[in-house]
């Protein structure tokens, strides 16, 4: 008698949008429940993906290529080959059994759905500040930087009431109310993911290290051109420039952006408690 | 001298910040802001109108500035935005499909 390997899914939700994964290996599809444990979904999904496991040599250190052809989206690293079509949703996925091939593909493909939202994921660090009162509502911040400004340490020395959104990856959506970060999976140093919550952002800030903690004021140029420096977009597209652009002039229009020198301890973040005391009753 | 003409590249993006221009090669991701007079240049770079007159009419009359120091400046405005792509340069008119639509 033959057997028939059957197919199964789960789905990701992430900042809102929902992929499905399908693979006919359910060891794998189980590897992929633990990794994404806090952001399984029982939503909808808004995208399909089916997933097939090939064994290609692991090689994940030659540089991820993006493509547009007609409608499709081409992704292509050396462990992994995907194709999407955003107008039916559905895609295919031929990666190596390597988590970090399905990681870097939803990042991707979270970050051209998001350009068409309006919303983009930044290389920060993210976590929510609970309020001091009950009746206030918890902000989120970014910390935002070259590698090795301090993104990490940020989330290393935050107090224990403090929320992690991401320590390398983080999730921005615009809302009612101008900006919100949201919880990813999509973890860095840390190899820790963030906790699968919102808040609407109260600040970006560009880390620079120093013997003292300062928070100064950017002009919206610098704080456009840093922005767009640190957003991640993969392809060579001229159209998905254009929203991003738009987007990161309309983001520092609306998010303070700010200068935050910092001395690496814990009084980095009585000078964030400040800031938002100072924001929120100004 | 042939009059030079120069239009905007159809691989950037650009916006309008807080009264600056943003301009972005989306090819190589190479990011400028554009000053006052940079931004007036970049406005009438339409492929059709030489880069002479637009000097005349859109920098010196509007920024006061020295016409022969103006067109040096502009010059070399133009072949540094030229060299990243940002901008086309041509001693004839350039066609419509060259230039980008402004925001």
């Amino acid at each position: 008698m033959t057997s028939v390997a059957r197919s199964s899914t789960c789905v990701v939700e992430v900042g809102g949008i929902a992929v499905g994964l399908c693979s006919n290996d359910q060891s794998f599809l189980e590897s992929v429940r633990q990794r994404y444990a806090g952001f399984l979904s029982s939503s909808r999904p808004v995208v399909e993906l089916d997933l097939e496991l090939v064994s290609r040599a692991p090689v994940s250190d030659e540089d991820v290529r993006v493509r547009r052809e007609g409608s499709q989206w081409f992704l292509d690293r050396g462990d992994f080959h995907a194709q999407w079509d955003p107008r039916s949703g559905r895609g295919q996925v031929w990666q190596s059994a390597n988590p970090y091939a399905l990681d870097s593909v939803l990042r991707i493909l979270h970050s051209l759905i998001l350009a068409g939202r309006g919303g983009f994921l930044l290389h920060a660090a993210s976590a929510i500040c609970r309020p001091d009162r009950e009746d206030e509502p918890a902000r989120a911040y970014l910390f935002s930087g070259v590698s090795g400004a301090g993104k990490t340490t940020m989330t290393r020395l935050a107090p224990r009431d403090v929320i992690l959104l991401s320590d390398e990856i983080s999730y921005i959506r615009p809302v009612a109310s101008g900006y919100a970060a949201f919880g990813t999976p999509f973890s860095g140093e840390l190899a820790k993911p963030g906790e699968n919550c919102t808040a609407p952002l109260s600040a970006l800030f560009f880390l620079e290290k120093g013997p003292e903690n300062r928070i100064e004021e950017m002009s919206s140029s610098e704080a456009a051109r840093r922005l767009m420096r640190n957003i991640l977009f993969f392809a060579e597209d001229g159209e998905l420039v254009d929203e991003l652009l738009a987007t990161a002039c309309d983001f520092v229009e609306k998010v303070p952006v700010r200068r935050l020198t910092f001395y690496p301890d814990r009084r980095v973040w009585e000078e964030i408690r400040t800031f938002e005391a100072v924001a929120t009753h100004a | 001298m042939p009059d030079t003409y120069i239009a905007r590249s159809s691989n950037i993006a650009a916006r309008m910040l807080a009264g600056e221009m943003m301009v972005m090669n989306s090819m190589d991701s190479t990011f400028f802001t554009l000053n006052e007079v940079a931004t007036a240049i970049w406005q009438a770079a339409d492929g059709r109108t030489p880069l002479r007159d637009i000097v005349s009419s859109r920098v010196c009359e509007q920024f006061d500035i020295d016409p022969e120091q103006a067109q040096a400046d502009a010059a070399q405005f133009v072949a540094d935005l030229a060299q990243h792509g940002i901008l086309l340069v041509s001693d004839h008119p350039l066609g419509d499909s060259a230039v980008t639509e402004e925001r």
